[in-house]
C-alpha cells in the first residue's frame, strides 16, 4: 500500500470559516456570544431577559438556530432587534458557513453584542467553532446536577455557566453545589452564574459580566 | 449525530487530495481520534459507509487511532492521563493542569493499492 501522508483537522473547513467570522466581527466592533445548553434549559428567555436589560443602551443583533421552525425569532423580534433565523433542517448544531450565511442580513457596524443561539443539544455544538469570542452554556435546576460530568466538553470549551431557573429550586432534586462542584471539575476556570427569568434573580449579575467582556 | 456531517468533511477532503481516477484505490482513510473530541467512532463508521456505498470511495474503510486524555500539571510537573472528564492531576490532585492531548480531530494519512 502507498501511505499518503494528509495531516488536516477534520474540521479545518468550518475552522477556517470561523476565522473569518471572527476577524469580521472584530473589524466590525462586535462581541460575539455563543449559547449553547439542552432544549427548554431557557436560552431564548434569557436572550429577551438581557436585551430587556439593556433596553438600547447597547445594539443588540440575535441569531437564532433551531431544527425547525422560527418560532424563537419571532419571540425575539418582538423586542425590536435584528434577529437571523436559521433553520438546519435536521441539523443538530450550527456551522460557522450557516453563521456566515446569515450574516448578510445583519448590520455588523451597527452592532455591539451579536448573540447566537445555537441549536438545543449538549453534544455536537461543542465541537464547531463559530468565530464566537465566548460560548456560554446554560443549564437549568430540573436537568440535575451530574451534567457537566456526563456532557464535559460543552463545559470544557465555556467561558461562562450560567445555571438557570433557579426559581424552582425548592421544587426539584438538584445540588447546586454539586453542580458547580462538578462543572469546576471539567472547567477549573468556569465562571459561574445563577438566573431566573421568572424572578429576574441574577439577570442583572449576568449582563455587568456580558458588560465587562466585551 | 454529527458524524454524519464529519464524515461529509472527511470524503471532501479526501477528494481535494487525490487526482480523480484515484479514489477508487482508497482502502483506509487514517484517523487521529482524541478521547474527548466527542466523535463516537461507531457513529462514524457508520456515517461514512452510508454514504460512500456504491461511490468511488466504495472500497475505503476507516482506520481509527484513539489519542490518549492527557494533561500536564503547571504545579509538580508531572505528566498523567487522568480519567476524563477530570482535569485534575492524576499525581497530585491540582486543578492547575493543561491538556495535552485528547482533542484530536485529524485526518492522517490515506493508505491507497499500488499500481
Amino acid at each position: 500500500m502507498e501511505i499518503i501522508k494528509i495531516e488536516r483537522k477534520v474540521l479545518a473547513k468550518n475552522d477556517a470559516i470561523a476565522s473569518e467570522n471572527r476577524k469580521l466581527f472584530t473589524d466590525s466592533g462586535v462581541f460575539t456570544v455563543n449559547m449553547v445548553s439542552s432544549p427548554g434549559s431557557g436560552k431564548t428567555s434569557l436572550v429577551e431577559r438581557i436585551i430587556q436589560h439593556f433596553g438600547g443602551r447597547l445594539n443588540i443583533s440575535v441569531i437564532e438556530g433551531d431544527v425547525q421552525t422560527d418560532l424563537d425569532a419571532q419571540r425575539v423580534g418582538a423586542y425590536n432587534v435584528p434577529v437571523v433565523q436559521i433553520i438546519t433542517n435536521g441539523g443538530c448544531h450550527l456551522e460557522a458557513n450557516l453563521v456566515k450565511d446569515s450574516l448578510s442580513a445583519l448590520d455588523l457596524v451597527k452592532t455591539d453584542l451579536l448573540i447566537i443561539e445555537n441549536v438545543g443539544n449538549l453534544v455536537c455544538p461543542a465541537g464547531y467553532d463559530l468565530g464566537e469570542d465566548m460560548k456560554m452554556v446554560v443549564i437549568s435546576v430540573t436537568e440535575g446536577d451530574d451534567k457537566p460530568l456526563k456532557y464535559p466538553k460543552m463545559f470544557m470549551n465555556s467561558k461562562v455557566l450560567v445555571i438557570n431557573k433557579v426559581d424552582l429550586l425548592p421544587y426539584v432534586n438538584c445540588n447546586i453545589a454539586g453542580l458547580k462542584e462538578n462543572a469546576l471539575k471539567v472547567n477549573p476556570d468556569l465562571v459561574i452564574l445563577e438566573t431566573s427569568c421568572t424572578s429576574g434573580a441574577g439577570i442583572n449579575e449576568l449582563c455587568d459580566f456580558i458588560e465587562k467582556s466585551i | 449525530m454529527h458524524e454524519l456531517s464529519l464524515a461529509k468533511d472527511i470524503i471532501d477532503t479526501v477528494k481535494q487530495s487525490l487526482p480523480a481516477e484515484e479514489l477508487p484505490k482508497v482502502r483506509k482513510i487514517v484517523l487521529e481520534i482524541g478521547t474527548y473530541s466527542g466523535v463516537v467512532s461507531d457513529s462514524l463508521n457508520f456515517s461514512f459507509e452510508a454514504i460512500t456505498t456504491d461511490t468511488e470511495l466504495n472500497e475505503a474503510e476507516l482506520e481509527i487511532i484513539e489519542i490518549p486524555f492527557r494533561l500536564k500539571c503547571n504545579l509538580c510537573s508531572n505528566e498523567t492521563e487522568p480519567e476524563f472528564p477530570m482535569m485534575l492531576c492524576g499525581n497530585c490532585g491540582s486543578s492547575n493542569t493543561v491538556v495535552l492531548s485528547g482533542d484530536e480531530l485529524k485526518i492522517k494519512e490515506l493508505k491507497i493499492l499500488e499500481n
